[in-house]
């Protein structure tokens, strides 16, 4: 057990072996148990396309994926991820599956600083495959844990509202 | 903020767990889903020495019927139970309870046994332990015990388990027909913890309401069972139910703690304006009966 004052950062000795697969990748790596799982992927694997904001579950910048479910990625440590699929903003881009919410996003200018943008586009994505005949009011609740300070969230509706009545259409014509 | 250093275990067994908890006490906490404990952690609220990360240890999760009783494992998610058709069907109070916690990615990681051992006054799991009179199943090196859930939750944040003592599962008694129940509660934002609220279940025969069960949350430092408000309903008529008795009676149970917000007279205020919407919901005409909820996401 260790007896350092709390703020040893340099104190490795609980470093724990880890293996996850982010974004089809297997990674391994030595891991402080400490380390967040969004602080991980940013500072050790260089995605920083997920942001941290508040470091306490409420803004929602540091959504990410874990074996397919979305989570606070600073509610989470590094070493829970240990044998689970993480995706990330990056690779949930390049496979192309947001590539629809994007560009609504781009086109109803939903976005201003960007910074809530990954993890709305994350959250946004869960709901089309939750709740796929969500109404307006079912967005808001669904994304109410993720804060845009910037756009005041009515174009970010629109925007998802876009993609499912695209989708609902493209089902009913089907 | 980031976490100060910690030890790290993942244990594989239930023994190996209560092992380590017996030899750590107080030193260490049980990391299941983190949802409340990784944010103190960062807020270095809380600064243990070893973290048991219970992931790996088996018979924890899942959903069953045991007898009269629907037993979840401890580490269920909140999601799991919203989304569990066994849940909306037998219990479903608790269906009507998960979509009101915190958002879909807590609820896909936080757990009902870390919900209900943290203990929180404003958290919707414990209100429903109380209404729906649960039993907490515990474990420790020594073996495993029952706990009624009416004497689990002390005073604020303490509980009936003992600094060795994990959480292995909750047991909800399935009511059966004939009772009706919902959840209300006022919040700021959806998904912030709520201001007050309310988990109320009742039978329901011959437009009478019997066996009444009022359990609110932010209103003092435990979930607290409104007994006097209980009595005051009880074999009351179900049709434009006079609810002024037990509106008054609330003064008797419960004790709201002021916030930066709410005095603890607007609480009491929100808590009587929650029981009357509570009452009248679950006696409308065509209120959906309890053994027959959807559940309330596909």
């Amino acid at each position: 057990m260790s007896t350092d004052p709390p703020d040893a950062g340099s104190d490795r000795s609980h470093e724990r072996s880890t293996t996850l697969i982010v974004n089809g990748e297997r990674v391994t790596r030595r891991i402080e148990p400490r380390q967040h799982l969004v602080d991980f992927l940013r500072e050790e694997l260089d995605l920083t396309g997920s942001h941290v904001g508040c470091e306490h579950g409420v803004c929602g910048a540091c959504t990410v994926r874990v074996d397919g479910k979305i989570v606070r990625g600073c509610l989470m440590l590094a070493v829970q991820a240990d044998g689970r699929r993480v995706d990330t903003i990056e690779g949930l881009t390049d496979s192309g599956e947001l590539a629809e919410l994007q560009e609504a996003f781009y086109r109803r200018n939903a976005l201003q600083c960007g910074y809530c943008t990954p993890g709305m586009l994350i959250c946004a994505a869960d709901l089309l495959v939750s709740r796929p005949d969500a109404t307006r009011a079912e967005i808001r609740e669904h994304i109410s844990g993720n804060y845009c300070r910037c756009t005041g969230y009515q174009a970010i509706v629109d925007a998802i509202e876009t993609v499912l009545e695209a989708r609902r259409k493209r089902g009913a014509a089907r | 903020m980031k976490p100060a250093p910690f030890a790290y275990a993942r244990p594989d067994s239930l023994a190996a767990a209560c092992e380590l908890l017996r030899r750590h006490g107080d030193n260490a906490r049980i990391l299941a889903g983190g949802q409340t404990l990784i944010a103190t952690l960062n807020m270095r609220l809380s600064t243990p020495d070893l973290l048991i990360d219970i992931a790996a240890v088996p018979g924890l999760d899942g959903i069953s019927v045991r007898g009269r009783a629907l037993r979840i494992g401890a580490r269920t998610s909140h999601r799991t139970i919203e989304q569990s058709p066994e849940v909306a069907q037998l219990v479903p109070l608790l269906a009507q309870a998960a979509p009101q916690i915190g958002h879909v990615a807590i609820r896909n990681s936080g757990t009902i046994g870390g919900s209900l051992a943290f203990a929180d006054p404003a958290a919707e799991w414990p209100a429903c332990a109380i209404a729906l009179d649960a039993t907490i199943v515990a474990a420790s090196v020594a073996g495993e015990r029952s706990i009624p859930a009416r004497a689990f939750f002390r005073a604020l944040y303490d509980t009936a388990l003992a600094p060795d003592e994990i959480i292995v599962a909750v047991e909800f008694p399935i009511l059966g027909p004939g009772y009706r129940s919902t959840f209300l509660e006022l919040a700021r934002r959806h998904g912030d913890y709520a201001i007050v609220g309310t988990a109320v279940v009742a039978r329901l025969a011959r437009d009478t309401l019997s066996d009444v069960r009022l359990a609110f949350i932010g209103a003092g430092p435990t979930p607290m069972l409104a007994r006097s408000a209980m009595a005051a309903l009880e074999g009351k008529s179900a049709v434009h139910t006079d609810t002024a008795a037990a509106e008054a009676a609330l003064a008797q149970d419960l004790a709201p703690i002021g916030d930066l917000y709410s005095s603890p007279a607007t609480k009491m205020h929100l808590a009587r304006v929650l029981l009357r919407r509570a009452v009248a919901a679950i006696t409308a005409p065509g209120a959906t009966a309890a053994h027959a909820v959807p559940a309330a996401s596909p």
